[in-house]
């Protein structure tokens, strides 16, 4: 009995743990749009560079 | 490295267009014109040149040059207090719609406009609505410069009346989202706590356990009841003070019952309830709710005239003194200055410049038109060649375009009157379950009083007609996704239905069947020297009917000489003497004298001085597929066209549309609006078709509107279905597509059926255990899940193999 009951609260934490990392990040913003950032983890970031005249690399989306 | 060189055409650097032969070759590119190098050079400057990268030719046309003071309403306070919806001591934050957003060039620069001016904090692109936020310090910058620098790079923010207006497109709701997380939350672990009882086949052993597990069951079963399935309750509620039983009723009824007996059971020690069904079916539907009303973020299908108006306009002062303020702090009898490609905000009396109109947004007309001084001009119009001064005669709220939009017929909301497929079904469903349930009852009675309540109760939970509502919420779902793949956007399920049923289709001419501002000239005939072109050209000039205005904008710019003698026929033709020689234009029979079968488009015979020299033919453009679209629709729909433009197309259209169609000419907004009316009175199903705020009136009085436009991103008028021109060849089996979900929403309703009647089999015996319940549940969701997707699918499958 004691032992399911620890096994009870361990997994009723574990998924209120769950429960709140969603609700946070509904309230963050991350539902609203799905699609920009998945187009925004591609850039790179170059700080300062000099202009490139070669051929540069396209991407196409 | 050796590059490729490309012979045919050199392409713009910036935007990708051909360079024509003012090519601007600098810095080792080529830019086709002084917009784009400049944009080119400020991104240079602050080394912003990845933007060329990411994508090639990345950037938007400079072509219109915008004028200096073009935002200085933006120092408005008013408007400014409006625009910022978020205000600090150092910051302001901001949201601007930039419909030139197309590519992910266009994120990375927006994003990186903190480089271009320190005054930015930071921007953010939500890329599907098209918008930046932005984050700037109004120390160092001001609204009208963030603007102005968006502007600069080629992303003019599209600023209108609408964004100042109190009705405020409601923020992003996250409601919806939150309740599916919650449900799915609730469902899983209730499941994981009902189990031990389902393999312990009712017989547990420790009762203090059981007790535990029931207990944490009925908690989590809360939010399920009060939170996540509020919507039915709401919904329910609401649906039988008007009188009208929805598929939320039953539900909502199931809902409560299946939760009180639960608890009930749960309390009195007597079972182990059914939560686990409920919440299972709860959070099902809503994700069958959430994946049919999943509406497309670029599309508003709200739009009024606010939308079309700009937010600015120049007013003249006194000493003629220019000062920009808000559009709706207009007053009658102020002097307002148009600039070219501006929108006339009221209706005005001209008093300076030349006015050339282009109504064709407002009235279908396709020309624009020349408006003397003195004349009166209506809001809507578009002035289409340099600055005009006028002076306001009414308010912005009583012009005639806003009026007709304000037009009560258009208030009323239609989507109360029509009773869905589902909700009528549903209806039968409810009257045969109650039956069932009653005679259920009486039999208990007589038999065993003690089991009437078990199985009253039972029958009600296992026949909740949440099957019939998931297969049509993923149908519809999956239905619009597919036709929004064919450039089909409607604005909810509920249009499918309708257009089901329609059986007759109105169309607009310009725009809809017709390309806009596109004709075809072509001259057939003995050569025209130069002398003769001007000739020509000097005559057509004298008139206003739309065939010369296509003659003089064909032929090459020549000075106009005087005429004399001008006689004008209306519907015939001109004649006039210029410069010694007599020349007459117009139809075969007053030309020619004799009338010549006209086939191919509108005539126009040119005779010099008693000598005929040829004609001009002018055939309007038609969509591309017309001709076999048309003779297809024919056959199942009446087919009717009321346009706005005059008839001299009639004969073509009759050639496309047949005998039996009703064409009507010259028809003013509020007519298209009256004539949709008739036809609807009389018992009609009518799908309008049409394109500009002309047909506005028609759209929505029509049972289903259907806007087509050749750039989703433009603004089209209120409607139910945004339909993008180039698709329109298609049209007839889009619309049978759509007829078609009726269909699947019907088969996988007999599924549904059928998992009903093995639940009622052990509910009304009394014997509807919560594991039975616990296994016919989720068995029967996600098989009617599949079957309608599947069935969508395979259609859209066969609908993509035709159309290929």
């Amino acid at each position: 009995m004691s032992v399911i009951l620890i096994l009870v609260i361990a997994s009723l934490t574990v998924a209120l743990g769950f429960l709140a990392a969603f609700i946070w990040s509904v309230k963050s913003g991350q539902f609203d749009d799905d699609y920009t950032p998945s187009v925004r983890m591609l850039f790179d970031e170059t700080p300062s560079k000099e202009i490139n005249n070669n051929e540069p690399q396209k991407t196409k989306q | 490295m050796i590059r490729e060189i490309v012979k045919e055409k050199t392409l713009c650097y910036h935007c990708g267009d051909p360079c024509t032969s003012k090519t601007i070759s600098v810095y080792d590119k080529n830019f086709c014109c002084d917009g784009c190098k400049m944009v080119y050079e400020i991104l240079n400057k602050v080394e912003l040149c990845d933007y060329y990268d990411l994508n090639k030719n990345p950037g938007i046309k400079q072509i219109n040059e915008v004028r200096k003071d073009k935002f200085a309403f933006l120092d408005d306070e008013f408007v400014r207090s409006k625009l910022i919806h978020f205000k600090s001591k150092t910051q302001s934050h901001a949201i601007f719609y930039l419909p030139q957003m197309h590519c992910s060039s266009c994120i990375w620069l927006l994003e990186h406009l903190h480089k271009v001016n320190k005054g930015i904090i930071s921007s953010q692109v939500n890329f599907l609505k098209k918008e930046v936020s932005i984050v700037f310090d109004h120390g160092a910058i001001s609204l009208r410069e963030a603007v102005e620098l968006l502007t600069s790079i080629g992303y003019e923010p599209h600023i209108s009346l609408h964004d100042v207006s109190d009705t405020k497109i409601k923020k992003y709701n996250r409601s919806e989202i939150f309740k599916i997380g919650i449900a799915g939350f609730c469902f899983g672990n209730i499941m994981m706590f009902s189990f031990p009882e389902y393999f312990a086949v009712g017989i547990m052993e420790d009762v203090a356990l059981k007790k535990l597990f029931s207990f944490l069951n009925v908690i989590l079963a809360l939010p399920v009841f009060f939170y996540c399935a509020s919507g039915f309750f709401v919904s329910a509620f609401k649906s039988i003070r008007q009188k009208f039983l929805n598929i939320d009723a039953p539900i909502a009824l199931a809902i409560l019952i299946t939760f009180s007996r639960s608890l009930y059971e749960i309390i009195s020690g007597t079972g182990a309830g059914y939560f686990d069904s409920m919440s299972g079916i709860v959070f099902f539907m809503l994700i069958g709710r959430f994946f049919q009303n999943k509406t497309y973020n670029t599309l508003t299908f709200d739009r009024d005239y606010t939308s079309y108006f700009p937010l600015g306009v120049t007013v003249i002062e006194g000493e003629g003194k220019e000062t920009q303020i808000p559009v709706s702090k207009l007053k009658k009898g102020d002097r307002i200055k148009i600039h070219s490609h501006e929108i006339i905000p009221a209706d005005s009396i001209l008093f300076l410049g030349k006015a050339k109109i282009d109504y064709s947004f407002v009235s279908g007309e396709s020309l624009p038109i020349d408006v003397s001084i003195g004349e009166i001009v209506y809001a809507g119009g578009k002035q289409t060649s340099g600055a005009i001064q006028m002076e306001v005669v009414k308010e912005v709220s009583q012009s005639y375009l806003t009026q007709l939009w304000n037009n009560e017929s258009l208030k009323t909301d239609q989507e109360e009157k029509k009773v869905s497929f589902v909700h009528a079904v549903s209806r039968y469903f409810t009257l045969i379950l109650f039956t069932i349930a009653i005679t259920s009852a009486v039999y208990w009675f007589i038999v065993d009083s003690s089991r009437v309540l078990n199985a009253v109760t039972a029958i009600l939970i296992v026949a909740c007609p949440c099957a019939l509502l998931l297969s049509a919420t993923f149908t519809n779902g999956n239905m619009l996704r597919i036709l929004q793949r064919f450039g089909f956007y409607a604005r909810n399920a509920n249009v499918l239905e309708r257009i089901a049923k329609a059986n007759h289709i109105v169309f607009d001419k310009t725009g809809t069947i017709t390309l806009q501002e596109e004709s075809n000239l072509t001259y057939n005939g003995a050569k025209l020297s130069e002398k003769e072109q001007q000739l020509i050209r000097s005559l057509a000039n004298q008139s206003n009917h739309p065939l010369s205005r296509t003659i003089v904008a064909a032929l090459p710019f020549s000075l106009s000489l005087p005429a004399k003698k001008v006689e004008e026929q209306s519907s015939k033709g001109i004649r006039g003497e210029i410069d010694g020689s007599t020349i007459l234009m117009g139809s075969s029979d007053y030309v020619l004298g004799k009338k010549e079968n006209e086939t191919d488009g509108s005539k126009v015979y040119v005779m010099i001085n008693g000598n005929i020299s040829g004609s001009f033919t002018i055939k309007t453009k038609y969509r591309e597929g017309i001709k076999e679209l048309l003779a297809g629709l024919k056959e199942k729909y009446k087919l009717s066209v009321i346009s706005g433009d005059n008839n001299s197309e009639e004969y073509q259209l009759r050639n496309y549309f047949g005998k039996e169609a009703d064409l009507n000419f010259s028809q003013k907004p509020q007519q298209k609006l009256d004539h949709i009316k008739s036809l609807q009175s009389k018992g009609d199903k009518v799908i309008m078709i049409g394109d500009g705020l002309n047909d506005a009136g028609a759209l929505k009085e029509s049972s289903v509107g259907i806007a087509i436009t050749d750039n989703i991103n433009n603004f089209s008028p209120a409607c139910d279905v945004i339909f993008e021109g180039k698709q329109f060849s298609k049209l007839q089996l889009l619309l049978n597509y759509c007829s078609r979900s009726k269909q699947i929403i019907a088969a996988s309703f007999i599924l549904s059926i059928l998992y009903n009647i093995i639940g009622l089999y052990f509910a009304v015996q009394g014997e509807l255990t919560p594991v039975i319940a616990a296994i016919l549940m989720p068995i029967s969701s996600i098989s009617i899940v599949l079957l309608t997707t599947g069935m969508s699918s395979l259609l859209s499958y066969k609908l993509k193999a035709r159309t290929a």
